[in-house]
């Protein structure tokens, strides 16, 4: 079911026509009301006059974390104070974080895209939404809490956390759908086998997980742990929070993007110009619909590609591939991109598994060479040395071949790859440029 | 009549090989045969030791590949070209050889070797159809 049949399967070309006139007036508000936006395109020469077609988008500049940063807290919001209703805040791992607002209106129209990627995922009228996204300044709870309760469902708030209380409510409240982290959900699969609760006679038809990366392996797995059908969605707090994008259990292909409320374009990272369709690159937001937070050509860091063709469910909007990594790991090797996410599914296609590995390039005369150390597994291990070398061959065979760079590859002794705070430390790239 | 051995992944770095007989020894578990494969990079250890499960377990505690395959471990006669006889015998009937290396028996007069074959019951077949003996796990550990 499509839970805004209008917008969400409307022709392209009356797509278009809607972005551009919205995009006219967020340029316009934000160029008015943005100090920030105000001074860059004045940098850029450009005013909102010059924005005649949606080509026009690309020579706006672009928009950074380190930007949100800089005007921390409020220095992005485009309406006073007394709008807004509401202010998220995202974790700042390294640095300051970044805090966005939403006027009631704003909050409305999140709780509406909240509501259609509920359906999309399989969410009706009648069903209980078991609702474990962390509530509080990260947008992922209450995000899908007020879309759960536009679209009429019963809304169970338990937050992240309590686990062996969440497998109670789940047996006796009798949820039919659960929204949550996929990494916590595979915990609670772990905490209710503990229990001797199976999720055979629990009441779940389907999750809509999200807030980090996962994997196909990963989606096979929660789907056979919790005998449900698993989809995907994808947001962010600086575009708006969960709910930019869902993907549609009818394809389970790739997630449509709401682009009657934000407008995507994929780039080159590192020469910065636009990609088209099909192309893996970094994926950049503008907001075309926002009042307290607007953004223009927001940089997500997140890598991915972007699918035209129609789809079997109906909707029009363009679909977005799984987030495969971050831009900021992005190498460049003899002039050619390289992502650490792409030596894994290399590494994934060949061996079957996904074993620990770390990207090492040095500057040999004028050459890079690139050194891709792998973790032997047992799977991949032999008491020959001939198929230990073998496996060296067909990796590095592979990589050659899917992303045209060299590489050597060298096997080493599990744990022989450094860890930081527990997680493998995935390039050292020891070039002085 | 094939013998369990098992094989350990060790990066080319000093310390590494004694890190095993170390770690075996701090388990009370007697090394009977070892041999190093090794490339510039990397090394491959096999061994034949007196309790394959305890081994097994310890280096894998210890962060260690471990794989166990099978091999066979033949008496061969103490006397200039003794191992050469077998050597030709198995290559006239198209029997490969991976590698093999000396066992370290306490009495009895012949020496043994270990045979890692590709075709492990074709090669027991034969050696025994020619009249060589092959030594079980069970026997072996106590030779
Ligand atoms: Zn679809």
């Amino acid at each position: 079911m499509i839970y805004n049949m209008e917008y969400e399967t409307m022709p392209r070309e009356a797509l278009e026509a809607i972005q551009l006139r919205r995009l006219q007036t967020t340029v316009e508000r934000v160029y008015a009301n943005v100090e920030f936006y105000r001074g860059k395109f004045q940098q850029a020469r450009i005013s909102p006059a010059d924005i005649r077609s949606l080509d026009d988008l690309k020579r706006l500049p672009f928009t950074t974390k380190q930007d949100l940063r800089d005007n921390y807290p409020f220095g992005m919001f485009a309406v006073p104070m007394d709008h807004v209703v509401r202010i998220h805040a995202s974790s700042g791992t390294t640095g300051q974080p970044t805090v966005v607002g939403y006027t009631a209106r704003d909050i409305q129209t999140w709780a509406g895209l909240m509501a259609r990627s509920l359906m999309a995922g399989g969410a009706t009228r009648g069903d209980i939404i078991h609702n474990a996204y962390g509530y509080g300044l990260f947008t992922g709870g209450l995000g899908v809490h007020y879309g759960a309760e536009m679209l009429g469902a019963s809304v169970i708030p338990v937050s992240g956390g309590n686990t062996r209380r969440q497998v109670m409510i789940m047996k006796d409240f009798g949820p039919t759908i659960i929204t949550a982290t996929p990494s916590y959900t595979l915990h609670l699969a772990e905490v209710c086998e503990e229990m001797g609760v199976s999720f055979k006679d629990l009441k779940f038809r389907h999750g809509i997980f999200g807030a980090e990366p996962w994997s196909e392996t990963m989606r096979a797995e929660i789907e056979r742990k919790l005998n449900l059908v698993a989809v995907d969605i994808y947001g962010l707090s600086e575009v708006m929070g969960p709910g930019v994008a869902i993907e549609c259990k009818e394809a389970k292909k790739g997630l449509h993007i709401f682009e009657d409320h934000f407008i995507p374009e994929i780039i080159d990272p590192d020469t910065l110009e636009p990609l088209p369709y099909g192309e893996v690159g970094e994926l950049v937001f503008t907001t075309v619909t926002k009042e307290a937070f607007p953004v223009i050509r927001y940089r997500t860091r997140d890598i991915c590609s972007l699918n035209p063709e129609p789809c079997i469910c109906g909707r029009t909007h363009v679909r977005m591939s799984r987030v495969t990594g971050r831009s900021d790991d992005m190498l460049i090797i003899r002039g050619v991109n390289v992502f650490p996410s792409q030596i894994e599914s290399v590494l994934m296609d060949t061996q079957g598994v996904t074993p620990h590995y770390q990207l090492i390039v040095d500057r040999e005369g004028p050459l890079d060479v690139l050194t891709v150390r792998v973790e032997v597994s047992e799977k991949m291990f032999s008491d020959e040395v001939k198929r230990l070398q073998a496996v060296e061959k067909t990796i590095s065979k592979s990589i050659k071949e899917l992303l045209g760079v060299s590489a050597k590859v060298k096997l080493v002794e599990p744990k022989g790859i450094t860890r930081s705070e527990g997680k493998a430390v995935r390039v050292v790239d020891n070039r002085k440029l | 009549m094939q013998v369990e051995q098992i094989s350990v992944f060790l990066e080319n770095k000093s310390g590494r090989l004694s890190e095993v007989t170390g770690i075996l020894a701090e388990t009370g578990i007697n090394i009977r045969a070892l041999a190093l494969a090794d490339t510039s990079d990397f090394g491959v250890l096999r061994l034949i030791v007196d309790d394959n499960e305890k081994a097994v377990s310890a280096l894998k505690n210890n962060g260690f590949t471990v794989g166990k395959t099978d091999v066979v471990a033949v008496e061969v006669a103490d006397r200039p070209g003794g191992l050469h006889e077998i050597l030709e015998m198995l290559k006239k009937n198209d029997i490969n050889v991976e590698y093999m290396y000396a066992y370290v028996r306490n009495s009895g007069q012949n020496a043994i070797m270990i045979f890692r074959f590709d075709n492990v019951p074709a090669a027991i077949d034969l050696l025994s159809s020619q009249g060589f003996t092959i030594i079980g796990g069970s026997r072996l550990y106590t030779m």
